[in-house]
């Protein structure tokens, strides 16, 4: 395929779009899919064509439109109409009103700070786009990039327009992107190979899973690009094996893709070419550490090996890596689209652009959100997110997964991005958002990420497998009333341990919830410690309990 | 062609390769860095943990086993913190298994033990975890007392990469980590197992021993791994 046949795709498809009197999105992620999305699709689809609208009005399956709360949700018009709690049983009732609007009970207003407040990049398209469909892709404006790039610039330009950007990795460490792509495009060796990491497994965070399902053509052309600018000829696709309709979606793009020759061989005619290949993970949360995702394509077990050398000189069979997030492949398409200026001028001094956020915990609009970096974290819970349910009081919010921490009321107006979270005891992480209100314990909330980290640990380095479960031996004792100050003090010490000798990023991050409640909520510790009470009510005192080894 | 570098360990200059670790020039140079993963003709894994160090301009600490000497570089391998952070170590290590050296056959001769006095470890502050683990005493000529396995997996990277057999693997993850003979089959059962006895010289607890010594006869002998690497280095050069 050519770029003409591209644009001659693209008009057609926006000419028959225009012709139709309506055109609706359903979401078909996996959260509306719970609750009967495709059910609400097909109930939609036969209602129109018994009333026989189908040649005037057109029902498709789309991506997440964000509020999975409110979900299966549906958009009219690009926008003009959002519905919310949709049921087959709605389906003629939707029908009916698609001229004079649908009654309250099944509408969103589409003017909520919610979806005003957003800035779609990773997002563009805002799941208005058929996953399923190549040509729904290329009618947004999909691969004219990729051909545009391999016919009309070099390499070393795409790298430029990276780093210009000013991206930085969106899985949690926030690696400056164009540096490691300029690293492993200096590196001599050959084949080079281009890694996408999917394996998302922080509790709370669905980011990657929604950017796989909603947009796999972008990940696929954004990884064609990467592999264009660092001159390599292969790729994988990380996934977990836990998020099957991802792995479905990816899996029909990669053949979609390959089909019309924008993927594979001589890539749209020219002398470029690059074959993708999906892997995936078997449960285990260490494997989205890089070496250790390595190790596990390369069919060993998934553990982590000591960086330097990096992946970017020595990765996957020891050839030069390239190893990017799902977002941070999905913010190349945009940023080469519309210029790394344009991606430089959303966001803050050191953290350019987006994030993608997942919201969940006490918050009225749990979903996935799209923000500029440097919006405040009152913004994200308090606008965008609706507040705390049942007007109970906010109490932290939990950054970064089993690696980052708690970030308390005082600190709410700070602004996101990697250095502020950071200088918190947080992480940036890879953007799911727990937030607690008065009910929740943070030692409770502690003792859940250090089971999640002990249950994790890989085992191979001894800080992290003896330590996390000696300190989720500690926690319960705490929580449960049976520990003395001397165990708090030791405590405190295994953390500063771990998080300085662990060899990989799970053990030296493992402490840090602990860290972090213990900075802001040092009381709520005491409590348990001293008074043997939980002041939220949550943790069982078992004070009486004498420990007898059988 | 590696380059000659020199380079600063504990403020005392000393020169080595760009391809040897941090721990081969301090050794050479008479400077101890305890290790108990690290075995000279195996490959380095950095799993233990001891030997790490303090690099000037590096925030994170250092495995010295697994990370190259390069020109200009200012190593500390003895400082509070380090001594502070390898005894906690090595009381993890003894929280996590049932170490009871009264009655291990390798009683004075153990290197966790000699690791414990060298640390100047007098008690163990954290609390046993007491595991229960099953002694695999299937094999005809030696046993394997998991509870005084210490995860180092010197016997799996000799198995390995010198007896090319690779009867050892680690099993599970986590805490539930353990070591297996094959696919989990009674290591007498085994049937890649060529029962040469590596894993148990280069074992550095009692965990692997050659049946019906006395604590007296059971010393490892590890002496094997520096001659067979030294002479494949011969024959690969000749």
């Amino acid at each position: 395929m050519q770029l003409e046949d591209l644009q001659k795709i693209a008009e057609e498809r926006r000419a028959a779009d225009a012709a139709l009197k309506h055109v609706m999105y359903v979401c078909t992620g996996t959260a509306c899919q719970s609750s009967r999305s495709e059910e609400v699709l097909k109930a939609i689809q036969a209602e129109l064509k018994a009333r026989g609208l189908e040649k005037t009005c057109a029902v498709r399956p789309g991506g997440c439109q964000g509020l999975c709360a409110r979900g299966p949700m549906a958009n009219l018009d690009n926008g003009r109409v959002v519905y919310q709690r949709l049921t087959p049983e709605d389906a003629p009732e939707v029908v009916e009103t698609l001229e004079s609007g649908p009654p309250e009970r099944i509408r969103l207003d589409s003017e909520l700070p919610f979806f005003k407040r957003q800035v779609r990049i990773a997002t563009q398209g805002a799941g208005l786009i058929d996953p399923n469909d190549l040509n729904s892709y290329i009618a947004a404006g999909g691969y004219h990039t990729l051909l545009d790039v391999l016919l009309h610039r070099t390499p070393a330009e795409v790298l430029q327009e990276v780093v210009k950007s000013g991206l930085r990795g969106r899985g949690g460490g926030g690696y400056p992107t164009g540096l490691k792509w300029s690293t492993v495009a200096k590196a001599l060796q050959t084949p080079k190979y281009v890694i996408v990491n999917g394996d998302e497994g922080d509790p709370g965070a669905f980011m990657d899973r929604a950017l796989m399902e909603d947009y796999p053509f972008r990940i696929l052309e954004g990884m064609t690009l990467a592999a264009y600018a660092v001159g390599a000829s292969q790729g994988y696709i990380y996934v977990r094996a836990e998020y099957p309709l991802a792995v479905k979606r990816l899996q029909n793009a990669i053949k979609q893709a390959q089909k019309q020759n924008l993927l594979g061989s001589n890539i749209g005619g020219t002398p470029f070419s690059f074959n993708v290949e999906i892997r995936l993970g078997a449960g285990a949360f260490v494997c989205g550490e890089e070496t250790a995702l390595i190790a596990s394509i390369e069919g060993g077990r998934g553990t982590p090996c000591p960086r330097p050398p990096y992946p970017a000189e020595s990765g996957l069979w020891g050839k030069p890596t390239l190893i990017n997030n799902v977002e941070t492949i999905a913010n190349v398409v945009p940023i080469l689209q519309h210029g790394g200026d344009r991606f430089a001028s959303i966001g803050t001094a050191k953290s350019k652009g987006t994030k993608v956020f997942a919201l969940s915990g006490r918050i009225n609009n749990t979903g996935l959100i799209e923000v500029p970096m440097g919006i405040t974290l009152r913004e994200i819970i308090f606008e965008i997110g609706g507040g705390i349910p049942e007007g109970k009081k906010f109490k932290a919010v939990q950054t970064g997964g089993p690696s980052g921490g708690c970030i308390p009321e005082q600190h709410l107006d700070m602004p996101v991005d990697y250095e502020s979270l950071t200088s918190v005891g947080s992480i940036m992480g890879s953007g799911g958002m727990i937030v607690m209100d008065e009910t929740s314990c943070m030692v409770d909330v502690a003792k859940y990420f250090m089971e999640f980290s002990m249950a994790e640990s890989c085992g191979k380095c001894v800080p992290c497998r003896v330590g996390t479960a000696q300190m989720y031996d500690l926690l319960c004792k705490i929580s449960e009333g049976r520990a003395t100050l001397d165990e708090l003090a030791l405590l405190e010490a295994l953390c500063d341990m771990v998080k300085h000798t662990s060899l990989c990023g799970l053990g030296q991050s493992a402490p840090n919830p602990v860290i972090s409640t213990l900075r802001f909520f040092r009381d709520e510790y005491l409590a348990h410690i001293v008074e043997k009470r939980c002041p939220a009510g949550v943790c069982q005192m078992k004070p009486e309990v004498v420990e007898v080894h059988s | 062609m590696s380059r000659v570098v020199t380079l600063k360990i504990n403020d005392q200059d000393v020169s080595g390769r760009e391809d040897e670790s941090i721990l081969q020039v301090a050794r050479e140079n008479g400077i101890e860095i305890p290790t108990l993963c690290y075995v000279e003709g195996l490959s380095a894994v950095g799993a233990c943990r001891l030997c790490l160090v303090e690099v000037v301009g590096v925030a994170r600490l250092l495995p010295a086993c697994a990370t190259r000497v390069s020109e200009g570089m200012e190593v500390n391998t003895e400082s509070e913190r380090l001594q502070r952070y390898r005894r906690m170590i090595v009381e993890l290590l003894f929280s996590e298994g049932n170490h009871i050296c009264s009655v291990c056959v390798s009683n004075g001769h153990c290197e966790l033990q000699d690791m414990a006095v060298k640390l100047r470890l007098d008690h163990i502050g954290m609390p046993y975890r007491f595991p229960v683990r099953h002694v695999d005493a299937s094999h005809p000529r030696f046993g394997f007392d998991p509870n005084r396995c210490i995860l180092c997996t010197r016997c799996v990277r000799v198995c390995d990469e010198i007896e090319g057999a690779h009867t050892w693997d680690v099993m599970g993850r986590g805490i539930a980590s353990q070591l297996i003979t094959d696919m989990h089959t009674p290591w007498g059962e085994s049937e890649t197992c060529t029962s040469c006895g590596k894993c148990v010289q280069i074992c550095p607890t009692g965990a692997l021993f050659v049946k019906g010594k006395s604590v007296a006869e059971m010393t490892k002998r590890p002496e094997f791994l520096p001659y067979l690497t030294m002479m494949r280095n011969r024959k690969s050069m000749s």
